[in-house]
């Protein structure tokens, strides 16, 4: 591919990746407990859907997922539910979050969902099938896989993309993914493909990984079925396997900022993440279990396993000779965007595609940062053209508002800044938090926009019961003195133009609640509190219109029509 | 000659009339409703609702700050919202009329000492107590604001405020470097701004 169609920037640091790809792929031994988290994804936590002390096979859900971007937990292993307590999980500021115990029986039941064969069976079945099975992004991210194979309603795909870059140092999981079950990869993306209507299927992957490009060749001239698969092999470079790097080098298209691949046509799935579909759909088996990369000058036998979710990494550690004497960082994740870990009694989550058990000379700590040279290496090697060094003067200084106009939400924090950083210092850990303080900032604001409405809401409701009241308090001194009124005709021109200035506000009313009723109508898809929100701003319309109405039956003076608004 | 000068006068004259009825008809047609600078204002203040600023509401105290009002009435906007009014309006900022809160709070309703008189849900600025006439009330704390409206004509007064709870945890800021912890003119002329 030619240079103009590549992203700018990147570094080439030592891959490592030798180590952990001599040994096969294989099993871990099964877990006699699993800790489950009941967030392994983006968005809101599952709930669980099972007691503690219930008997659960494996393959079984235990957890729902609440709201719409959310993905359902099944059990890794069969046993009894010992506990839903928090624990402490893989989190970058080491804190416990609500997790379900499972204590194995060592049997490993199976309760597997029926077979499909995904040719013959209906899309909505598919869809449904998908989300029933937890599926998640393997790649790191972790986004629930279903929703991304709904883009297709709402965006034109034309191309799926199998993210088998995998360019950060130490990780091989796709890697030893594809030597071993590249068939399955493939009829994987054949599946998602048919799911969101693409035509096009490309494999992405890096120079660095002849096995699996092998593996991948005889698995596409081996396949009979369409749609035909393109393999693409890109030069090594970190970080193409960023999913807009990736898309920008593949096929040359620029995800917008702020936008999805979907805005430019594109998905990208990673290899891990397909099989794991097509397992969920030809076999009935949900994800309960994921393939890790265990690394590191710490352990003897490095290595890629399928390990139950929910094992404790200390048990994946000493089976693979685990020296805690030489044990100076436990990262999970790669080297340069995974999170440092401080404790062993962790559980394996859905998106831990590595753990790295370093010794103190392979990832020393990094030295004592010094002042900015502003030598322009971070702008050199930045893969999305950011200037991270202004980013950095205003992160500093928590004048985030410039921060945000020089473009910091379209940092994907691959580290590449601090890696060429002559001077140490930690840039990304800066645009994280002040990512973060932005994103507090703009909770409260909607907020505070939230509480508005319902103080609007409430100030309506208030001058409608006014004016109802007074409406009726109207139509009772009329009809006391009606003989009288009918006599004299009330009001006379004032009357009349006061009638009309009341017609006014009550037809601009109505339009004001149409206008509402249409917002809440498009925003159907929205979350929540949007949804809440709308809905209160339609109430206030609402009440408006009542309330014009009460005054204009009222300044009408009829009162079988003020009788009528009553309530 | 003169037809000329007619000429022109007639066709400024008519171009004077169409322009003059293009904006009569624009001018009715898309009237904006309210002021436009009291909205701006209002979707600076923090829509607590409270009334420490002597007004019922922010809305009102922000049609008065239209009006001429002092900007620093505003305990829970504090300092930032200050100075983003005086940004706003050209104004210089003051200092702060009142107590500075610091931390946002949540109304929290001692359920075992209520009596379900609903006063509370009357005071209640933004509809964020529920309950019924001799039921137990609580608060909804997602829609609270902390304004402590409620606090006052609660007759046993089970009502306190307390710390909201953080939403999230945050990311840290890392330490910075020792000749950063003075910033920089540059930086701190931006910061300013």
């Amino acid at each position: 591919m030619s240079r103009r169609f590549d992203f700018p920037g990147g570094i080439h640091p030592p891959t490592r990746k030798a180590r952990s790809t001599r040994e096969p792929l294989r099993e871990a031994p099964l877990p006699r407990r699993v800790v489950l988290p009941l967030t392994q994804h983006r968005g809101q936590p599952a709930e669980p859907c099972v007691a503690v002390g219930e008997r659960v096979r494996t393959g079984q859900v235990i957890a729902r997922p609440q709201g719409r971007v959310s993905a359902a937990l099944h059990a890794s292993i069969s046993g009894i539910v010992s506990a839903i307590e928090p624990r402490p999980v893989p989190h970058p500021g080491g804190l416990s979050a609500p997790c379900l115990v499972i204590e194995g029986d060592g049997s490993d039941e199976w309760a597997p969902m029926a077979a499909l064969a995904w040719r013959t069976t209906d899309t909505e079945t598919l869809h449904r099938r998908l989300a029933d099975s937890g599926l998640v992004g393997l790649g790191g991210a972790g986004f629930p896989s279903q929703l991304k194979a709904r883009l297709g309603e709402h965006h034109a795909i034309d191309t799926l993309v199998i993210n088998a870059a995998e360019c950060e140092p130490y990780i091989s999981a796709d890697d030893m993914t594809l030597r071993r079950h590249a068939a399955e990869v493939l009829e994987g993306a054949r599946l998602l493909a048919h799911l969101l209507g693409a035509e096009r299927i490309l494999v992405g992957i890096e120079d660095d990984k002849p096995e699996a490009l092998a593996a991948l060749n005889t698995a596409i001239t081996a396949a009979q079925s369409p749609p035909t698969i393109e393999l693409q092999v890109i030069e090594t470079r970190y970080p193409s396997g960023g999913e807009n790097q990736l898309i920008r080098r593949l096929l040359g298209r620029q995800v917008p900022s702020g936008g999805l691949p979907a805005d430019v046509g594109v998905v990208c799935h990673n290899p891990g993440t397909l099989w794991a579909a097509l397992a969920a759909v030809r076999d009935g088996r949900p994800q309960v279990s994921r393939v890790v990369t265990l690394t590191g000058e710490a352990l003897a036998r490095p290595g890629n396993v399928i390990a139950r979710l929910g094992t404790p990494l200390a048990e994946l550690l000493e089976d693979a000779g685990l020296d805690h004497e030489r044990l100076a960082r436990l990262v999970m994740g790669g080297p340069m965007m995974g999170q440092p870990l401080a404790r062993l009694d962790l559980p394996l989550i859905k998106t831990a595609n590595c753990l790295i058990a370093a010794s103190a000379e392979e990832l020393p700590p990094p030295p004592p940062p010094r002042p900015c040279i502003r030598c322009g290496d971070c702008e050199t090697a930045c893969p999305v053209a950011l200037a991270p060094q202004r980013l950095l003067a205003f992160a500093q200084a928590e004048a985030d508002d410039k921060a945000r106009e020089l473009a910091l939400f379209d940092c994907i924090e691959c580290g590449a800044c601090d890696y060429v950083c002559p001077s140490h210092l930690p840039l990304v850990a800066q645009f994280r938090a002040a990512k973060d303080r932005l994103r507090h900032k703009d909770a409260e604001a909607k907020r505070a926009e939230r509480a508005r409405h319902r103080y609007e809401c409430r100030q309506a409701r208030l001058e409608r019961e006014a004016a109802e009241k007074e409406a009726r308090r109207q139509a009772r001194r009329q009809a006391a003195s009606r003989p009288a009124a009918q006599a004299t005709p009330r009001g006379g021109a004032g009357g009349q133009e006061a009638v009309k200035s009341l017609r006014i506000a009550q037809a601009a009313a109505k339009a004001a609640l149409r206008k509402a009723e249409r917002a809440l109508a498009r925003a159907s898809d929205a979350d929540a509190a949007t949804l809440a929100d709308l809905e209160t701003q339609r109430a206030t319309a609402e009440e408006h219109l009542r309330a014009a109405e009460a005054r204009l039956t009222a300044a009408q003076g009829d009162p079988q029509n003020s009788a009528e608004e009553t309530p | 000659m003169m037809s000329d000068v007619f000429t022109a006068v007639l066709v400024l004259l008519s171009l004077a009339l169409a322009f003059g009825a293009l904006l009569g008809f624009a001018a009715e047609r898309f009237k904006v409703e309210g002021d436009p600078v009291v909205e701006k204002i209002d979707a600076l203040l923090p829509q607590t609702q409270c009334g420490q600023c002597g007004y019922p509401g922010c809305r009102p105290y922000a049609e008065a700050i239209g009006r001429g009002e002092a900007i620093n009435k505003c305990p829970p906007g504090g300092e930032p919202t200050i100075a983003a009014l005086a940004d706003l309006l050209g104004r210089e900022p003051e200092p702060l009329d009142g107590e500075a809160q610091d931390a946002p709070r949540v109304a929290y309703i001692r359920e075992a000492e209520c009596i379900g008189c609903t006063k509370c849900i009357q005071a209640c600025p933004v509809d964020a107590i529920l309950g019924a006439a001799r039921q137990m009330h609580t608060v909804i704390a997602e829609e609270c604001t902390g304004c402590d409206l409620c606090l006052e004509p609660c007759p046993v007064d089970c009502i306190e405020l307390r710390p909201r709870e953080p939403d999230a945890w945050h990311w840290p800021r890392p330490e910075l470097i020792a000749s950063d912890r003075h910033a920089p003119p540059s930086i701190a002329g931006a910061a300013s701004k």
